[in-house]
Order: structure tokens, then C-alpha cells, then sequence
């Protein structure tokens, strides 16, 4: 695909029109790769982190900002952007390679994941690092930030979209079923929520751990536009995000099915890797894999 | 080198054998009893292992009921989770009704690391120590940490036990007996006295050791049991050696710095300095650099302790 520089410039220069990196189907797919070959560098480098819900939200964070989001990079704080919300902010490293590769900040700035001074933090951390626009760690709250962006939205008669990013675990906490209560009830449908469904959290399957299914069936009772699809899968997780943000009246939830360390074979669907690094080995075939 | 060992591994063992030992004891955890070591109760006794997911708050309240009902609870999660997150139902559920429930809260402090401001702990000892039924509990090592878990559990009314991530000094050996409410003397001395917990312990226990070499004889005391303080080995301090200075893995608000200082202030005034963190947030990085940042070391505390002695001389 075309480097980082050329596809900043297919951004418009006057910010107050719609700003949009705008990959092919097969440039977003790379894109996907790339950012998970970062996530594995980073969190090796930082000897911690959390690579399983990281990798599993690959596909979805690059359609988000190569594709869907009008954001401009070299304005992180311009009014009109649309907003994504790493509620699950363990899966930070993602987020930051993201934001790199959209010059955000230099990708070299990666390499710093985790360190004392860096603006990378374990968790994301809204006044340090730009193009983040949550403080987070603890779950269950981004839902609800997000919401509160929304209606801001609404009173200042600004057109953005709000997006926020799920943990199927996360769901367990009861402050998202509060507001997915209030979502519904104050229409708010500037927003989308996207549940990475990757069926395990961290002491291990959600279905051991707390049962959650039938999932689409809760957010329909909760009076929300409920949507099902791969989220590996950027031919469904597009139409997903155009359909989300059409539909008005109600909130809409994209339940994504995911594969919790997608892209890794010994970290998918290992409950192990959802918070612990590689070792060299490790990720010398992981980077291998992801070629 | 002395052996390491983190304060909740040994809080995760203790529990196992204290449920050998009492059949009402149960565990709650809530999708982290693979770093709280819960698990390890969770293998030996499935049955009496409550698996919140995540959802602190419907656990607290939760192992309310139980306690209202004759069980001895522990739950356990992060400490940033079990005292920010729960506040309310600790205050509601457990400590206005004064019921029976301990709650373990592990990664306490910075030491958490990495991780960052999210889940570094400062906040949490104040936190509980304004819950006024709890029982609020910092152990040094890993073999205090066993005998606190048996305190706990077998004493009626609410616990708080704060416990840490990484492996640290074993200062104890097992013939140690841990009294609830007395500070241990782990060093005495007629020229100040460092009144310290959790792993600031053997950080005093060093800056003693580096102030004898200047001649300075330095006591420290382990104030393991933050609420209730033990009052008489204050004032006893204070009127002993007439220079306090305390350190802890908290910020200065609130938490031991705080409750010592109205102890001394009220019963017997004498200079003091405090060791922790300043009204701010702690940011990601490895758990010795942040404290050595935050100034939580023994070169620290030795040089209050020397600075604290001259305001004491030119009084
Ligand atoms: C309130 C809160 N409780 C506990 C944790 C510790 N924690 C971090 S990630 C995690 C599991 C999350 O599972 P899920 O939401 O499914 O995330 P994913 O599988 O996408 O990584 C837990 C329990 C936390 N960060 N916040
Ligand atoms: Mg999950």
C-alpha cells in the first residue's frame, strides 16, 4: 500500500470539511497487519501489556480510522471530528498504533509503550497523548463517556459521529447496562457501540466466568439497533459502521465476533496471553506469523 | 540476598488453609483471581468460590449478604477497584451494619507499575480508613500477610488488608507473632523514630541502617495495623526520641502520615517529616523507578530523618 505520508495526503486541507483517510479494502487488510505486528513489538519491548484484546480489536480499529472517522491528525482537538472511545483501555497499544501510523505522533514514539515519561501509558490517558479521547483502565465507564460527548454533540448542532469500543467482559459491569438504559431512552443515536466479542476475559471464557449470551438479545431488550458481525472482517465491519451511523432514533450496538489474539496462532484464544507479554522466542514467530 | 516474595501470593496460600481451617469461609473474586491468587482457594475448595466476572460492586454487596448471613467473605480484586470502585456498598453494606466481611485489595501502591494513574492504589488506605467499622491492615512481608489473613478472619467486624503486586523482602521468620493494633519494633533507637508499612518497611529498616553509620540511632516501628493505630507506641516514640517521621506507599493524605501526625500533634508534639506521594497522579513506568520519582526510598527517608533531627536540635 501507499506509506503513511501518502495517505495523510489524501486529507483536505481545510479541517472544517470532512477529514478521512480513505484505504481500499486491500490497504485497510495490510494496514490491520501492520498495526498488529506493532502491537506485538510494543508490548515485547514494554515486557507488560495486554496483546490478546489488542489483536482481537485489529480490524476494527484500522476500518475506524483509516476508513470511517473523519478525524485530522494534525488537529487532534478540532470540534467536528468524529470520536472513538477505547472504553477497554487495556487494549491501548492498538489504539497508539493506530494513532502513529495516522502521524498522530512519529511511530518511532512506540517503542516507548509503557515507559517512565513516555505519553504512552499503560492504560490511555487523554491529556497526554494526542488523538486519545478517554482516560481509561477502569471498565465500564467509556460507554458513558461517550454518551456524555453525544450529547454534547447534539446541543452544539455538530454533525460528528461518536464510536466506543467494548469488552464482551466489560459487559459484566453494571454501569454498561446504565448506559445502554439511558442510550436508548434519550435517543441517542449520534452513537455506536462496537462490543469486541471475543468470548474470553481475563480469568477466562465470559461463558465460565459470567454468562452473557444471549448478548443481541440483551441490547435489543435495552431498545437498541443491534447489529452481528465478524469483526475480522472488513467487507462486514464497514457496511456495519455505514448502517450504524444511518440508522436514526435509537443507539446502535455492532456486536463484533472476534478471535481474542487474532492474527497470533498460540495467542489466539489463549486466555494466557490477554495480559502478558512475549518473550524473544515468542515474538520472533508471532512477527514471523504476521509477515 | 534476603528471599522475596509478593504479599499476595501469600495472601492467596493463607486463605487456603484458613478455609481448612474455618468451612465458613468463602472467597469472592471478581475476573482477576489469577493476579489476586484467589485462584488457588478457587482449586481447593470450588464449592465455597464465588465468581463475581467483572463486577466489583455486585461482589461487595454480595459478600454483605453472606456475612449477614454467617459466612466469613473475603473478596478480593485490585485494591484501586475493591476501595474507589465499591465505595459506596462498603459503606452501606458492610460498615454502617457492621458485618463480617474482609476485602483484600492486591496491586496496592504504585508498585503496580506499568500499568499507570488507573491502577496505581494511593488513595485506597484513606479511603478505608474513613469506613469507621473497618479494620485497616498493611503488611510488610509475605509472613506477616499469613498471620494477618488468620487475624482477620478469625476477628468479627470488617477488614480491609492492602496487599502488593511485586515480590518483596521477607523481613520476618516464622516465629514471628503478629498482634492486630501493636507496631512491631523492628530497630530501636533514641534519635528519631520512622514509622513505616508495607514495603516501606524495609526501606526504613535500610535508612536506619545507612543513618548508623553516621552515628544516628534510629528506631523504626512497623505500624502494620493502620486502624486501630497503636496509639501508646506513638506517643511512647515521641516522647523517646523526639523527631517522627513516617513513610508509606500512599499518598500523604489520609493514610499513615496523616494519623500518626494527629496522634503526636494531640498527645505529644515533636518535629515531624512525612515519606509518600504529593497530591499527584502517578504515571506508567517500572515499580523502583516510580519510587524512586516519588522519593520512596531509603535515601529519602534517611535524609528527613537527618533534617527532621536539626529542627528538633535548633527548637
Ligand atoms: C473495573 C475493572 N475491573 C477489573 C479490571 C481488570 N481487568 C483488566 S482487563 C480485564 C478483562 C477484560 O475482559 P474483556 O472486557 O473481555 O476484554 P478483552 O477480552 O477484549 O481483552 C480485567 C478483569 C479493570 N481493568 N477494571
Ligand atoms: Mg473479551
Amino acid at each position: 500500500m501507499s506509506k503513511n505520508t501518502s495517505t495523510r495526503s489524501n486529507l483536505p486541507n481545510n479541517p472544517s470539511t470532512p477529514a478521512r483517510f480513505d484505504l481500499s479494502h486491500s490497504e485497510l487488510k495490510y494496514t490491520a497487519k501492520k498495526l498488529r505486528r506493532h502491537v506485538i513489538t510494543m508490548i515485547a519491548k514494554a515486557g507488560s501489556g495486554h496483546p490478546g484484546g489488542s489483536l482481537s480489536a485489529a480490524d476494527i480499529v484500522t476500518t475506524l480510522y483509516f476508513k470511517a472517522l473523519h478525524h485530522d491528525p494534525k488537529n487532534p482537538h478540532w470540534p467536528d471530528r468524529d470520536r472513538f472511545v477505547l472504553s477497554k483501555g487495556h487494549a491501548a497499544p492498538i489504539l497508539y498504533a493506530a494513532l502513529a501510523e495516522c502521524s498522530y505522533f512519529p511511530v518511532s514514539e512506540l517503542a516507548t509503550l509503557r515507559k517512565l515519561g513516555s505519553r504512552l501509558q499503560g492504560h490511555t490517558d487523554m491529556r497526554l497523548t494526542p488523538g486519545v479521547e478517554m482516560s481509561s483502565g477502569s471498565l465500564g465507564q467509556g460507554l458513558s463517556f461517550g454518551i456524555g460527548i453525544a450529547l454534547a454533540g447534539k446541543m452544539d448542532t455538530r454533525n460528528y459521529h461518536v464510536y466506543v469500543l467494548l469488552g464482551d467482559g466489560e459487559c459484566d459491569e453494571g454501569q454498561v447496562w446504565e448506559a445502554a438504559m439511558f442510550a436508548a431512552h434519550h435517543n441517542v443515536d449520534n452513537l455506536t457501540a462496537i462490543v469486541d466479542h471475543n468470548m474470553l476475559q481475563l480469568d477466562g471464557r465470559c461463558c465460565d466466568i459470567m454468562g452473557l449470551e444471549p448478548l443481541a438479545d440483551k441490547w435489543k431488550s435495552f431498545n437498541w439497533h443491534v447489529l452481528e458481525i465478524d469483526g475480522h472482517d472488513i467487507s462486514q465491519i464497514l457496511p456495519a459502521l455505514d448502517k450504524a451511523k444511518a440508522t436514526k432514533g435509537k443507539p446502535t450496538v455492532i456486536i463484533a465476533n472476534t478471535i481474542k489474539g487474532k492474527g497470533v496462532s498460540f495467542m489466539e484464544n489463549n486466555v494466557d496471553f490477554h495480559g502478558k507479554a512475549p518473550n524473544a522466542q515468542e515474538t520472533e514467530t508471532a512477527l514471523k506469523e504476521l509477515e | 540476598m534476603a528471599a522475596e516474595k509478593s504479599t499476595r501470593e501469600a495472601f492467596g496460600e493463607a486463605l487456603v488453609e484458613l478455609g481448612k481451617e474455618n468451612p465458613n469461609v468463602v472467597a469472592l473474586d471478581a475476573d482477576l483471581s489469577r493476579s489476586t491468587m484467589t485462584k488457588l482457594f478457587a482449586r481447593q475448595f470450588p464449592d465455597r468460590f464465588i465468581q463475581c466476572g467483572l463486577g466489583e460492586q455486585n461482589m461487595i454487596s454480595i459478600a454483605a449478604g453472606m456475612a449477614a448471613t454467617g459466612k466469613i467473605p473475603f473478596a478480593s480484586t485490585f485494591a484501586v477497584f475493591a476501595s474507589c470502585r465499591c465505595f459506596d456498598q462498603l459503606r452501606i453494606c458492610i460498615s454502617q451494619p457492621n458485618l463480617n466481611a474482609k476485602i483484600a485489595g492486591t496491586h496496592g501502591g504504585i508498585t503496580v507499575g506499568e500499568d499507570g494513574a488507573s491502577h496505581h492504589a494511593i488513595e485506597d488506605l484513606a479511603l478505608f480508613c474513613s469506613l469507621t467499622a473497618f479494620t485497616v491492615v498493611v503488611p510488610a512481608d509475605a509472613i506477616e500477610t499469613k498471620q494477618a489473613i488468620k487475624a482477620a478472619g478469625n476477628t468479627d467486624g470488617p477488614f480491609y488488608l492492602r496487599l502488593g503486586r511485586p515480590a518483596v523482602p521477607v523481613l520476618y521468620t516464622e516465629d514471628y507473632r503478629f498482634q492486630l493494633g501493636k507496631a512491631v519494633t523492628m530497630r530501636d533507637g533514641k534519635d528519631a523514630t520512622v514509622i513505616a508499612n508495607g514495603i516501606m518497611v524495609s526501606r526504613a529498616i535500610e535508612a536506619a541502617k545507612q543513618l548508623a553509620t553516621q552515628g544516628i540511632d534510629c528506631r523504626v516501628l512497623n505500624m502494620h495495623t493502620l486502624k486501630p493505630l497503636d496509639e501508646d507506641a506513638i506517643i511512647q516514640a515521641a516522647s523517646q526520641t523526639g523527631v517522627i517521621i513516617t513513610a508509606e506507599e500512599h499518598l500523604l493524605h489520609g493514610g499513615l502520615g496523616s494519623r500518626v501526625a494527629q496522634v503526636v500533634v494531640s498527645e505529644k508534639p515533636v518535629p515531624m517529616a512525612f515519606i509518600g506521594i504529593k497530591d499527584v497522579y502517578t504515571k506508567s513506568g517500572k515499580p523502583e523507578e516510580l519510587l524512586q520519582q516519588r522519593g520512596l526510598t531509603a535515601e529519602a527517608i534517611a535524609s528527613a530523618v537527618m533534617a527532621t533531627i536539626a529542627k528538633k536540635q535548633s527548637k
